[in-house]
């Protein structure tokens, strides 16, 4: 009788072990989701506001060709990526291309005065800041997720179910030691 | 990774903090009602009674604390075409906190200042004054957001929301016990029952003592946590954005500026990033202040180092 008892507690425990583990584990990767989520929010968001940017540059100084190509190349291969990490590659090469175009615009003093373009300036800073914070957040979220699947005892949940671990959303190299974007 | 796992540390020891502090209030609130029912003689029902207004006292202020707090500041919800670049940097923020993006309000007064309320992150605000937008620029205002949302992450809106509800209620046993239990109610419920004679001059002594001390330890207390909150809302702002320098640069513009807030209560003192009497623009801070010297915060800022 009591070491029914004893097998029945045992059984009751790894069940409620296995399924506290197991609710945890889909918890963690809803927020993996959700994370990535709002990083392509921010992102198409930034890919959205592009096209205006560039056309008030351009009733100032329309005849930089180079630059406005080079930003509509890149546009076009972010808004082109799949997985994460294309994804992040090509977002890197936007930014850069932004910051060249932001480095353009310094040359033309009524453009900088621009009611209009201060607007855009000032969503296009905030939507970078956002994708920055979010790309912070996003990884936060993945290492506590990949730290479950990898650690013991939830591990052993983790395979039973088929959990994987996700990607990072990688910085490069040079962003790593400033990762504040500033126009 | 270092300066990382001491900052969870702190955060762990905010949350045992404000569970402690819940405690010793409810216990000092328990024993201010037993004194105060003992000086007025009240009978069984009147402590069930009186035990219902209290919770349901305390009810309506958890849910409408944040509002008063505003509505005492002259706080108005900011328009999202004038204060575009406040309501970007707050969903910035709010993001980088992994918090639902909090209420926006602007406070017009030239004084620069801030303050979050509320009582948990998905249901919380920010104020800023006008002064604060017109003298920071948006890395500075970026670090005092950032400032907000740490109090917001770390529940501290709740435990400033604990402290003042209780700090309330025990001014107003005060009141009610000085007005009514000591000269009054109390004399005549001693003629009626003589046999109470010795205990109930004990008990009268014991509450006239409580009413003078216990808005004063009250104040002290509020006064210590404010002050240590400070810090670590300093220091888990400048996590959340991996930037100590925007905050530190915008303490030190607070720090310049000379004055007292317009409308400035101390009602409403300890919620603020800086203090809006001016008194941590001070070398140091006494008991009752409630904001530590903003040179210090500086200072440890400065040390920080971001993982």
């Amino acid at each position: 009788m009591i070491l029914l008892i004893i097998v029945l507690a045992v059984v009751v425990l790894g069940l409620l072990f296995l399924v506290g583990t197991y609710n945890g584990l889909v918890q963690a990767r809803n927020r993996v989701k959700n994370g990535w989520h709002q990083i392509d929010v921010q992102l198409k968001r930034r890919i959205d506001l592009i096209p205006n940017l560039v056309e008030t540059v351009k009733g100032y100084a329309a005849h930089e060709k180079a630059i406005f190509e080079k930003v509509a190349e890149a546009r076009a291969a972010a808004m082109g990526a799949k997985s994460p990490a294309e994804a992040a590659k090509a977002n890197n090469v936007l930014t850069d291309t932004l910051k060249s175009l932001f480095a353009v615009v310094e040359n033309y003093p009524d453009l900088k005065a621009n009611q209009n373009f201060l607007a855009l300036q000032e969503e296009l800073t905030t939507t970078e800041n956002k994708i920055a914070f979010a790309r912070q957040f996003y990884n936060d979220v993945v290492m506590d997720y990949n730290n479950r699947i990898q650690m013991f005892p939830s591990n052993i949940v983790a395979g039973m179910f088929g959990f994987k671990a996700e990607e990072f959303y990688s910085v490069p190299e040079a962003e790593r030691e400033a990762p504040k974007v500033k126009f | 990774m270092a300066g990382r796992t001491t900052l969870y540390g702190l955060i762990d020891r905010n949350k045992r903090n404000t569970v402690f502090f819940v405690v010793l209030f409810a216990l000092i609130l328990a024993l201010a009602g037993f004194v105060l029912g003992q000086s007025m003689g009240w009978s069984a029902g009147f402590y069930v009674l009186f035990g219902l207004f209290i919770v349901v006292y305390n009810l309506v202020l958890y849910y409408n604390s944040d509002k008063l707090a505003l509505a005492i500041s002259g706080a108005r919800p900011a328009d999202p075409a004038e204060f575009r670049q406040l309501h970007n940097v707050v969903e910035e923020v709010a993001i980088a906190a992994g918090v639902p993006k909090p209420q926006v309000y602007v406070i017009e007064t030239d004084a620069p200042n801030a303050f979050a309320t509320g009582r948990n992150p998905q249901h919380a605000s920010i104020a800023v004054t006008r002064g604060l937008l017109e003298t920071m620029n948006r890395d500075e205002l970026q670090g005092v957001v950032a400032h907000e949302m740490a109090h917001i992450r770390n529940y501290d809106i709740l435990l400033m929301t604990v402290v003042a509800i209780i700090g309330g209620l025990l001014i107003l046993f005060r009141d009610i016990f000085l007005r009514w239990g000591f000269w009054g109610g109390g004399g005549r419920r001693r003629s009626s029952s003589r046999s109470s004679g010795q205990f109930g001059i004990i008990v009268l002594g014991a509450a006239l003592v409580l009413a003078i001390l216990a808005p004063l330890i009250v104040a002290l207390i509020r006064a210590a946590v404010s002050r240590q909150r400070e810090y670590l809302a300093d220091a888990s702002g400048a996590l959340i954005v991996r930037n100590p320098d925007g905050l530190a640069s915008a303490l030190t513009r607070l720090g310049n500026w000379r004055g007292k807030m317009a409308g400035a209560s101390q009602a409403t003192a300890h919620l603020f990033i800086a203090s809006p009497f001016g008194k941590d623009r001070r070398e140091t801070s006494g008991p009752f202040d409630s904001h530590p010297p903003i040179s210090e915060r500086v200072r440890r800022l400065r040390e920080l180092t971001i993982p």
